[in-house]
């Protein structure tokens, strides 16, 4: 068992009790997180390709292009998307804009693209493969996915962010008044690790040790990942 | 037309809408000759990629209004990060959503259309909200029209009239930039009889009617680097080449040299040597 293997099924689990809804994972391991968590214990999920597709395994179930996507998919609610974050900070307000000055960044990323609709129409988690206080930030240099502060200023009454795994450990924002939280630490890692690379207070009242996989998942694992790709993403 | 009579009847300043979706069905031909003409400090309004990059490396973009700019398989365009690091263009930075719209309002004729996607970000923060006159009185966001002076969209087949067509898996938002737009212009892999359209695909597939195009231009591979599946796929090699130039200021001239310095002709010839090297 790998630190990657653990950071799959972290990510797995962040749609145990989705249901039949559309899942956007971007990022392999929250793809295969999500793969995973169809074939075990959330058989309808459904799945895009990143295109225009909805997939069940080879075969296309749906057509699902960009502007269905935005236009009636995300409005509508039922989805859960897993988005990378260049920086969170401690209300849960994500990155993936630039860095600096918005005028004038430092360092230009991809842009907001749906981080702003997302967090405003349904559940968002968060894709960390590198915990650290350049990613976990005090407070975020341009907002995209929006935090719990902003969501309940602006009224957002569908906001829905989850959890944020990293390679570390799993962190929410379900402390009093959405304080950030360490909700678990993946095997091998300590408290303190996770608190020395992150450059906000974590709660730490409750912290689990990580889920590890079982068996049967190492070998669905195995199956859906044959190349261990994910060990790229998740060095140990 | 040709790609040349399209770009003259584009005027320095106009407001001009691109599109594809990043590095996915892009009119790079009519990009690459707006590259060869004197036009200036354009608007662009674009789900970005290379499109973005190619004009802003020839210093066309005044303000650039977006959702994201990437190559996809190459998450950031070099010329794009370049030009926002050196503060060198204005933006307007929308969520994907959000343009799309803004578009649909400019397409409805409608001044604004309201969404909750941008309410709690800073980058909309420009724009002005609208409280529901109904019971719930929830505060939206009041996206206004983003109207275009032209549209620049690549299909993979159309008729000499500009009934276009898309094969692939996306139409991606093409529609909308035509109907947001005073003028359309479409570049195409091939102009067909009307009759050859339904027969090469559903009828759900004509995404444009002609009362919306304004020109139609043959442009064989006229998306490349770009996909234009199901007719070509992303050219990888060379789009890495291209990122790899845009990058390094001591290979772009070189870059500009080889493949954007003639028509485009001269471009799909020095692209066919590009590959024939590889090979």
């Amino acid at each position: 068992m790998s630190r990657a293997d653990v950071a799959v099924i972290a990510c797995a689990e962040l749609f145990r009790g989705d249901g039949e809804i559309v899942i956007s994972p971007m990022g392999y391991i929250p793809s295969l997180g999500a793969r995973l968590a169809r074939l075990t214990f959330e058989p309808d999920l459904l799945l895009s390709n990143g295109e225009a597709y909805l997939m069940h395994d080879d075969v296309i179930e749906g057509w699902q292009p960009f502007r269905k996507v935005l236009d009636t998919v995300v409005p509508h609610g039922k989805r859960h998307v897993v988005m990378g974050a260049n920086q969170v900070d401690a209300q849960g307000n994500q990155n993936i804009s630039a860095i600096g000055d918005h005028d004038r960044p430092a360092k230009q990323l991809l842009g907001v693209r749906g981080g702003p609709g997302n967090t405003a129409n349904h559940r968002t988690s968060y894709w960390v493969p590198r915990h650290s206080r350049r990613v976990f930030v005090e407070h975020v240099d341009v907002v995209s996915g929006v935090g719990f502060a902003r969501a309940r200023a602006a009224g957002l009454r569908y906001h829905d962010v989850h959890r944020v795994v990293t390679n570390l450990g799993v962190l929410d924002f379900g402390g009093p008044d959405h304080a950030a939280r360490l909700v678990s630490v993946h095997p091998g890692v300590t408290v303190d690790e996770v608190l020395e690379a992150t450059s906000f207070p974590l709660l730490t009242d409750e912290v689990e040790t990580s889920r590890e996989p079982t068996g049967a998942e190492l070998e669905l694992l195995a199956t859906l990942d044959p190349k261990s790709l994910r060990e790229k993403e998740v060095p140990e | 037309m040709t790609t040349d009579e399209v770009v003259a009847e584009l005027r320095d300043g106009m407001t001009i809408g691109i599109g594809g979706w990043g590095s996915r069905r892009k009119p790079m031909a009519l990009v690459r000759a707006i590259l060869c003409s004197p036009l200036k400090d354009l608007t662009v309004v674009s789900y970005g990629g290379p499109d973005v990059g190619l004009l802003a490396s020839a210093g066309k973009i005044k303000r650039l209004v977006f959702g994201f700019v990437t190559l996809d398989s190459i998450p950031y365009d070099p010329w794009f990060s370049r030009v926002r690091e050196e503060g060198s263009i204005e933006v307007t930075e929308y969520d994907e959503g959000v343009l799309g719209t803004g578009l649909s309002a400019a397409a409805q004729r409608l001044p604004f259309l309201p969404t909750r996607a941008g309410l709690g970000t800073d980058v909309m923060s420009a724009l002005k909200t609208v409280r529901s006159p109904y019971a719930d009185g929830e505060e939206l966001l009041a996206v206004p029209a983003l109207r275009l002076d032209a549209a620049l969209v690549h299909l993979n087949r159309a008729d000499a009239r500009g009934n276009a067509q898309y094969l692939g898996p996306d139409p991606y938002f093409d529609d909308l930039y035509a109907l947001a737009a005073d003028k359309c212009y479409v570049s195409t892999e091939k102009v067909v009889p009307t009759a050859e359209l339904t027969a090469a695909g559903p009828v759900q597939s004509l995404l444009l009617n002609r009362a919306s195009v304004h020109g139609v231009v043959e442009t064989p591979n006229g998306a490349h680097f770009t996909t234009a599946a199901p007719d070509y796929g992303r050219d990888e090699r060379f789009q890495r080449h291209y990122a790899a130039s845009a990058k390094d200021p001591a290979a772009w001239p070189g870059f500009v040299d080889r493949f954007l310095s003639g028509d485009e002709t001269s471009y799909q010839n020095a692209v066919a040597r590009f590959t024939e090297e590889a090979a």
